[in-house]
This record gives structure tokens, sequence and C-alpha cells, in this order.
């Protein structure tokens, strides 16, 4: 009874956001809680990297448009593939000004390493301000490649010669890496790069042969004629790329999407809760975040309350199965 | 070239536009500080500042950053020089002639040949970077692991290769530092390394900065005290004045280097757009080279003009020439140049090859300010002079503390964990005691800054080649840095047999 009152007082604190947003005003009824000191943005990544980035973009938008009465201050913690910031923010228990943004290390890191004792199902849902979208990248000057076939043909004549860059060990990259291995037959090499940036670059240098690269990493480079996508990870072609097909189109049922969501401490109170729900609602919403999203070709609705923590423990599954497949971790 | 002097122009037009103007002289200044105050440093300095710059144009914000970046790569010799702590790990080379000096009563002269080799290196790399960018893009692309392998090898080398400290002690004190940074977690198998059982503070890895303040601040404060005590009280410090014919004459004895400067600034440079290099490596090759071709160098370490005029002007020359893998390739090559890429995304600009096409306002008001940021820094910089030799004329109990809280918040700042401070307070110690056995620090913080730059490039690179090390020979870019590296690591092993054979010749 406890439960299903909470959960719906969330969904009323969701769809009061909601129609705040579309009626203009400023806060909801629902929404007491006022911080009451300088909200901590933990990062999970180190100054300067996507994470970074897309933190103090949001910082820029709050601040701006004057969005909350304290200032926000990234914090970066960046060590252990998120270990570091998942420990920080679990120790956090109660705190109500303290948020964190994250990825998807947010599933793979706490079970690979269980000694932790981070269970993301006790954090606090906030917002999930968008998707990030994967696509498989050669250098343009490989003219003999111009589609997924070719490519499989070429990764296969040079078998463990054929390098895949990425970032991180059993990351986002890695996952998909050994997905196209297994799907094609292939045997590519992955060298972990620190950065997505860098990754990019070691394609365009053609010090790689390929890359599953986020499109936000290789615009410059693909806009510059450098390097070329030859399929997506999605389920749709992406607006940006109408004539790169999607792996689902090609026969291969491979769609995988990265978080870039805002998540509280755990036992966050409610009304802090709903509080940064509305604030990230509005950056949601906000003009530069939209167009940033169709600039760098990233999906994804917003999502908070009960509905994020759904979404978590269906991708926390998903990813727990891709783990025991690359014998990351024993089932 | 006539199309480049237009653009230039142009960006000269923006640059000096009133509001930009002020934002150059306004960030220099602040940089200054920024850069003077050891463990903030010009990346916190640039983070911190960063919502800011919403306020004005994107030109307008990317100058006024600049200029504080620039500001700092000054501001960092300052403590170098005064408390022997380097703020920054570009500045690390600076201390190991600067504060020599400024012991000996000659502060005034280090300060000022650190700012002028800085405006010498700043100056000669926009030049270089005006006309020579996008050639110089196309080298900082191709540079893969394996070449930022054989040039940190070249770092290292162009270091120890001089011999002169005891050998086995420097290899002692290089190992403890490379064993530092291999804490944390490793990038290559994702796995957490050193961190005595669980403990999380070990996680993120050792600060090149907790090392140095540990030993320098801390450790050099107790050795004070130890000196402080056995000469009764007195300070050991000689006091420094500044005059305007003390200055003159500085200045003429700074003329002097112009070899090293130039030496310092075109080395620098091409370091600094190598991509994830940075100003660091730039600098301490440049403290090495000085020394190799220098008459005297038994002199360095001990008070050189040259040691502090090679790193100064090559870690100002690198700030400039890590912009360029910044702007062409979105890659950055330092620390800070990573905020600025931050800050560029929010200004709703593209790094990358197009940007110097699409977005020429940008580009060439950015390049134009730095030459304006490098005028103001140096003016600004020398006018501060006789304020920070006046701190070093308080009383060494006063002054103590004053340190003392400047260890703590430099620990602390940049990873934000206490943790971190203890671990620096017990470096302090244990450098302190290393001291008292006379082994050499400064190759521990050399491995600790240059560790994590060498071994994931190191691994990578035989990922690639499937354990052969020959790929660090076979390729284009590394091979001759490589052999250089290892000619010059010999050189010691080599020198006394070159005299031998002459003797017999």
């Amino acid at each position: 009874m406890k439960a299903l009152r909470r959960k719906l007082l969330v969904h009323g604190l969701a769809l009061g956001a909601g129609l705040a947003l579309t009626a203009g005003t400023a806060s909801t009824a629902l929404a007491e809680f006022q911080p009451k000191k300088p909200i901590e943005f933990v990062v999970m990544a180190g100054k300067g990297g996507g994470a970074d980035k897309a933190v103090r973009f949001f910082q820029s938008i709050i601040a701006e448009n004057n969005l909350a009465p304290v200032p926000v201050t990234p914090i970066n913690k960046p060590g252990g593939t998120g270990a570091e910031a998942l420990v920080y923010l679990n120790g956090k228990k109660g705190d109500d000004h303290t948020i964190m943004f994250t990825l998807n290390s947010f599933y793979t890191t706490p079970l690979r390493q269980p000694a932790l004792g981070v269970d993301i199902a006790e954090f606090t849902p906030i917002a999930r301000m968008a998707e990030d979208t994967f696509l498989l990248w050669v250098h343009s000057d490989r003219k003999d490649i111009n589609n997924v076939d070719d490519f499989v043909k070429a990764a296969k004549a040079k078998g463990s010669g054929w390098i895949m860059a990425g970032t991180g060990k059993a990351s986002e990259d890695n996952l998909l890496t050994d997905f196209l291995n297994s799907a094609y037959g292939l045997n590519m090499k992955y060298v972990p790069y620190k950065g997505g940036g860098k990754v990019a670059k070691e394609l365009a240098g053609k010090n790689a042969d390929s890359t599953v690269n986020n499109p936000s990493e290789q615009l410059g480079f693909y806009q510059a004629g450098n390097t070329k996508p030859l399929a997506a990870f999605t389920p749709q072609r992406l607006p940006m790329f109408k004539d790169t097909p999607t792996f689902r189109e090609l026969g291969q049922d491979m769609v995988y999407f990265m978080q870039r969501t805002v998540v509280g401490a755990p036992g966050m109170s409610k009304e802090a809760q709903a509080y940064y729900t509305d604030l990230f609602s509005k950056v949601y919403n906000s003009d530069k975040w939209q167009k940033y999203l169709k600039d760098k070709s990233l999906q994804g609705d917003l999502l908070t309350g009960d509905a994020l923590m759904d979404y978590w423990k269906r991708e926390r599954e998903v990813h727990r199965k891709m783990l025991i497949k690359m014998g990351a971790i024993s089932g | 070239m006539v199309e480049i002097l237009e653009l230039l122009v142009t960006g000269f037009a923006v640059a000096f536009q009133p509001q930009n103007l002020m934002l150059v002289i306004v960030g220099c200044t602040v940089g200054l500080f920024i850069g003077a105050m050891p463990g903030l440093g010009s990346v916190n300095g640039v983070a911190i500042l960063l919502p800011l710059t919403f306020l004005v144009p994107p030109t307008g914000a990317v100058i006024f950053l600049a200029a504080i970046y620039y500001g700092a790569m000054y501001g960092g010799a300052i403590s170098s020089v005064m408390l022997g702590i380097p703020g920054a790990s570009t500045a690390v080379a600076t201390t190991f002639d600067g504060r020599p000096l400024a012991k000996q009563g000659l502060a005034d002269k280090a300060l000022t040949a650190a700012a002028v080799a800085s405006f010498v290196g700043g100056t000669i790399s926009v030049v270089l970077f005006t006309f020579f960018a996008p050639p110089l893009a196309h080298v900082a692309l191709v540079f893969g692991a394996p070449e930022e392998f054989a040039l940190m090898m070249l770092a290292f080398a162009t270091f120890i290769g001089l011999g002169g400290d005891d050998l086995y002690k420097t290899v002692f004190s290089i190992c403890i530092g490379l064993v530092l940074s291999a804490v944390g977690l490793d990038i290559i198998s994702g796995e957490p390394r050193l961190i005595f059982g669980n403990i999380t503070g070990f996680l993120h890895g050792i600060n090149f900065l907790v090392l140095a303040i540990g030993i320098y601040g801390i450790g050099e404060m107790l050795w004070t005290i130890e000196e402080h005590r056995k000469a009764g009280g007195q300070s050991m410090m000689s006091k420094a004045t500044v005059t305007v014919k003390r200055t003159i004459g500085n200045l003429k004895e700074i003329t002097r280097t112009w070899k090293t400067l130039l030496m310092g600034s075109t080395l620098g440079y091409f370091v600094g757009i190598l991509p994830a290099a940075g100003a660091t490596p730039g600098s301490l090759m440049a403290y090495g080279v000085a020394k190799q071709i220098s008459k005297n160098p038994e002199k360095f370490g001990k008070g050189a003009l040259d040691g502090v005029a090679a790193p100064e002007s090559a870690n100002n020359a690198a700030s400039t020439g890590s912009m360029l893998p910044m702007l062409t390739l979105g890659i950055p090559g330092s620390p800070t140049t990573a905020i600025l890429l931050g800050g560029m995304v929010i200004w709703g600009l593209e790094p990358g090859p197009r940007l110097f096409v699409d977005h020429q306002d940008f580009v060439w008001g950015l390049i134009a300010s730095l030459y304006a940021a490098n005028l103001f820094a140096v003016i600004i910089n020398i006018a501060f002079i006789p304020l920070i030799i006046w701190v070093l004329k308080l009383p060494f109990t006063i002054l103590a503390p004053l340190i003392f809280v400047l260890c703590l918040i430099g620990g602390y700042a940049p990873t934000q964990d206490l943790h971190d401070v203890w671990l620096m307070l017990l470096f302090g110690i244990v450098g302190y005691l290393m001291r008292k056995l006379d082994y050499p620090l400064a190759p521990a913080v050399l491995a600790i800054v240059l560790g994590p730059l060498a071994e994931p490039a190191l691994r990578q690179s035989l990922l690639i080649s499937g354990g052969k090390f020959d790929i660090f020979f076979t390729r284009p870019y590394s091979g001759p840095i490589m052999v250089t590296a290892i000619i010059l690591l010999l050189l010691p092993a080599i020198k006394p047999l070159v005299r031998r054979l002459r003797k017999r010749g």
C-alpha cells in the first residue's frame, strides 16, 4: 500500500512537473524543497571528458536561465570507471544536495565489482536527459569499404591485425566490438584508449582501422570528410545519417544506447527529488539542450521517477547478460 | 602567406575591441594569481570561471579563458621560485634552478628571467602557430601510441642521461615514482591496482601534486625548520631587493641566454602540439637539452639562469602549441585545453578540422589575442615582482604557517578528497627522510608525471603490434625519436669512452 502510494505520488510529481512546464509556471505546489547550499554535481569522468562537458553544459543552462537559487558545482570523481563516483554517492545517503551525472558504467561497474557494495536500485532517479547513439566508423580513404559487407571482408582478411579502438575495457565500445566479432565471425583486436575524442583521432590518423564512436565524438572528422559511418546501432536510421543503414536492417538485432542520466543520492527526500526532477525537466526542454540533442544526434525522451527506475533495472539485466557472455563476470 | 596576414589583421581587429582587450588584461591578472597558488593551477581556474563566460560572446569568452591559461603559465613560476613548490606539473623544472637562485638572494633575477622567458616562448610559439598551423595539425593526427611512447622515452632520456647524481639512487627514485604512478585504475584491463585492499581514495590514483607538494612543500619545510634551529633562529633565506638598476642588470644578463630561450621555445612548441603530451614533457626536455648544450653544465641545479629560462620558455610555448590539436582535431593537448574544449561546446562551436574554415573570426580572434595576452602578462608579471619579493621578507615564523596552509589547500584542491591530504603529509615526511639520506627527489616527481602518459602508450603499442617491440622502430616518426632517446640514455656511458679514445689518439 505504502509502495503504491509512493508510486502514485512520484507519478503525480512527474506529471505535475510536466504540466508546470507546458503551462510555463516556475514551480509546482509539490516542489516545496529549495536547496540551501551549493548543489554538488558529481561527474563520473575526469575534467574535459564527454560527461564532464555535458555537466558543465547543464551548469551553464541553469546559470543562464536562473533556474536554481544556489550555484551548481561540478566535482570530478574519475577513478575506477565510475567506481569512485558510485562509492562517493552511495556514501551520501539521505543527502539532498548531491546529484551525479551517469553513463552505462552505472550498470557495469557495480556488476563487475560487487565488493563496492553499490546497489543502483537504491539511488534516487531524477532525469534521463538523453540516450547517446553508436555507429560503426572507418576512415574515408578506405575506398574499398562502403558497407558492412565490405567491412567484414576487409576485417576478416586482416584477422587479429584489424585494430578497433575504443574507450576502456569492458566499456560500451568493448561490448559492441565483442558483438561484431561474434556476429560476423571476426577476430578484431580491441585497443582501449582514454576518452572518445582520442579514439576518434586515432581513426582519423589511421592508427586504428575502425571505431564505434558516438556521433558527437566523430562529428568534427566526419564533417571534414576524414571518416565515414557504415551502420548504426539504433532501431531506426538517424536523421543526421539518413543514408546509413541500421544493423537491424542488415539482419543483426543489435540495438545499443548509452544513457546520459542525472541520478540523486540514495534516500534523498521526496521533496528534493521532486525539485531536481522539475529542475532538469526545465533543462531538458531548454532551447540550448534541444539544439544540442539535434546537433549531436542524440536520442531518447525525458524519463523520470519510477519509469526511470524501471528502465535502470531492465538495462541492468541486459548488461548482466552481456558481461556474462563476454566472460567479464560469472553467471 | 598574404592571406594569413590578412586574416591575422582581422583577428587583431577583434582582439583589440575595448571589451576583449579588457578581458585579456583581467584574465592575465587573475591567471597570474591562480597560477601562483600551488594546487590551484590553470585547470581549476579555467574550470571554475567557465560558467561566467556565457555573459560574453564566444570569441570574448575564449579570449578570457585563454588569457587566464596564459597568466597561470607565468604565475606557475612564482611558487616554484619563491616556495620551491611547483604549482603545476609544468613548473616542476623551474624549481630546479629557480629555488637555488631565490636562496642565494636572487629571487628577483629568477622571477624576471621566468617572466622574460615566458614572453619569448609565448611569442615565438604564437608566430609559429600563425603560419604553420594546418601542416602541423597533420603531424599531430598521425602521432599514435608508439610515437607517444617514444616521446616519453626521450623525455626520460634527456633528463637521466645527463648523469651527475648518484646513478643508483636516481634509478631508485624513478622506480618509486613509477610505482606511485601505477596506483589506481589500470586503463587497459579496467582493474584497480595497488589500492591497499579497498581504500577508495586510491581509486583515482595519486595526483602528481600530492607528491610534489608533499616532498617540496612539507618536506622542504621540515628541512628548513631543522636548518633554522641549527642557525640559532636566523632565517636561512638571504634577502633579495628590487631596484630599477638591479632589474636592468637582470634583463641584460637574461638576454645572454638567448640561445636557450630560442631552443626552449621551439622545442616546447613542437612537443606541445602533440596530443596528450602537454607542456610538462616539453619543459623537462628543454631543461635537459639546455644542460646538455651548456658550457657550464655543473652549474645546473645550483642556480643557473639558463635552467630557469629553458623550462619557462618551453612551457609557455607548449601551452600555445597545445591549442593546435584542440582547435584542429578536437583533442586536448593538456588538461586545461580539455576544459576550453568543453567551453567551445557550450558556446555552440564544433572543434575539428572545419573550425579554421567555418569560424575564422573565432580562430583568428583567439590567435591575435594570444599576442596581446603575452604582452600584458609579461608587463603585469614584472610589475608584481616587488610585491612577491616583499612576501619573502616576512619572518620564517610567519611564512611557514602560511606555506603549510597553502600546501594543505593545494593537496586537497585537485581531487577534493581528504585522503590525499593525509597522503601528502606522509610523502612530506618520507621526502624529508630521503633527502637526509641524499636521495634525489626530482626523478620521482618526473616519473609520477610521465608514468601515466608512458604506460598506456606502451601497452597500446604492444597490443597493436601483438607484443613485438619493433613497432617503436619501424614507424616513420617513432623510429628516429626512439633511437635518439636510446643514444641519450647511453651518453653517460659513451662519454668517458670517447674521452679515453681521444687521449690515446
